[in-house]
């Protein structure tokens, strides 16, 4: 899976990219997280709300930081 | 609409705590327990409810349907869609390089840009408990025509060379914002609802506090010599206040609340809360990677002189509303 999270690395960001660590350990997932900072690049993703959680070039968390229940639910 | 309460309150500070209202300490205990109760119930409920209105609007839509206006109607579009679309201020950013690179004009972006973080649904849920529902509507109204002018001078004085190149070579994508049933609406409503609440409860009961304190123990029309609305230095004053101030500062409206009631113009709180929202200093930080600063300076400057506008109209008007 291409993981990705989309943010500046202000404190929703982080909260969300510590929370999908949390749901691929419950997985037991080992895929890797990649960080996406860059304003140009999130824009160049089409995203324009951070917080963004993109699997696989979609977006599936937009705006908001999603528990880590929940990003399991979507990841399973 | 929330005489009850007030009656509730008023029964516990006199039979309960066996202070009457006249006196200064009961006054002030009526102020704290009122409006606690008061403005958390209606930040819950109208938070909750615009979110959810808002879930309908991600921005990713507002850039299509803003690319197809031209003109002052485009303004005035875009104030509209500045309402309800989300918007915190740290997505400034990749908003406004989605807008450029979407193809919507630089005014009708700053319109957007200006009305957004000024009307927003924490600050609406406080002037409605504070103030009531006419001076919530008005501030909203003066919000979108703030906005739409600030747009359409920044058009007329044609800025687009002041945007960062780089913003201009972006070519972005159309990605599918995250598609939401009605059970994610809700969870987003309540997620918004609950994380503004976090961000400014603590402001809140401070803010609170004083307006409590002020409301019980300076005497009535103490300050109309200073901070009325006859001086004109009061609104300025207000708007530079509110600069470096975060949102999180909009706990401090029932200061602003005590203070009215102590002779200070309701202009003037206003234009310090619309600064407050409007011009911060974080988001202006923010911008500087995307606009140049002649862009940054022209922003403010119109911004600013627009809500020190709106604070001496309603200087001036503001007793014939409350």
């Amino acid at each position: 899976m291409d993981i990705k999270i989309l943010g500046s690395g202000c404190k929703n960001c982080n909260t969300l990219e510590k929370n999908t660590k949390e749901a691929l350990e419950k997985l037991g997932l080992k895929d890797q997280i990649e960080k996406v900072t860059d304003f140009a690049q999130i824009t160049a993703l089409g995203v324009m709300r951070t917080p963004t959680l993109m699997i696989d070039g979609k977006a599936i968390v937009t705006g908001r930081v999603a528990k880590t229940k929940e990003i399991v639910k979507l990841l399973g | 609409m929330f005489n009850w309460l007030d009656k509730i309150i008023t029964l516990l500070v006199e039979n309960v705590f066996g202070v009457s209202l006249e006196t200064h300490l009961g006054g002030s205990l009526h102020f704290f327990f009122f409006d606690t109760i008061k403005i958390i119930m209606l930040l819950v409920v109208m938070i909750f409810t615009i979110s959810f209105i808002r879930s309908f609007f991600p921005p990713e839509k507002t850039k299509k349907t803003l690319s197809r206006f031209k003109g002052i109607k485009g303004n005035f579009m875009a104030s509209l869609l500045g309402i309800v679309t989300p918007f915190c201020s740290c997505s400034s950013v990749p908003i406004f390089i989605g807008f450029v690179e979407g193809g919507v004009p630089l005014g009708l972006t700053f319109s957007f840009l200006i009305t957004s973080p000024i009307v927003n649904e924490a600050a609406f849920a406080i002037l409605l408990a504070a103030f009531g529902w006419k001076i919530a509507l008005i501030y909203v109204v003066t919000g979108v025509i703030v906005g739409v002018t600030g747009g359409l001078i920044i058009d007329k004085l044609k800025m687009e060379k002041y945007v960062e190149e780089y913003v201009y070579e972006i070519q972005g994508v159309d990605t599918e914002p995250e598609k939401m049933d009605l059970k994610g609406r809700l969870r987003f409503s309540w997620q918004n609802t609950s994380s503004i609440i976090k961000k400014i409860w603590i402001f809140l009961l401070i803010g609170i506090a004083i307006g409590a304190a002020i409301h019980g123990w300076v005497p009535t029309d103490f300050l109309a010599k200073y901070a009325g609305p006859e001086n004109p230095f009061a609104v300025i004053v207000g708007v530079i206040a509110g600069i470096p101030l975060y949102s999180n500062a909009l706990g401090t409206i029932p200061i602003a609340e005590a203070l009215i009631g102590k002779g200070v113009g309701i202009g003037t709180a206003l234009s310090f809360m619309m600064a407050v929202t409007a011009l911060s200093l974080p988001e202006m930080i923010l911008l500087r990677k995307v606009i140049k600063p002649k862009l940054i300076a022209a922003f403010v400057i119109i911004t600013g002189i627009g809500i020190i506008l709106t604070g001496y109209l309603f200087n001036l008007i503001g007793h014939l509303i409350i």
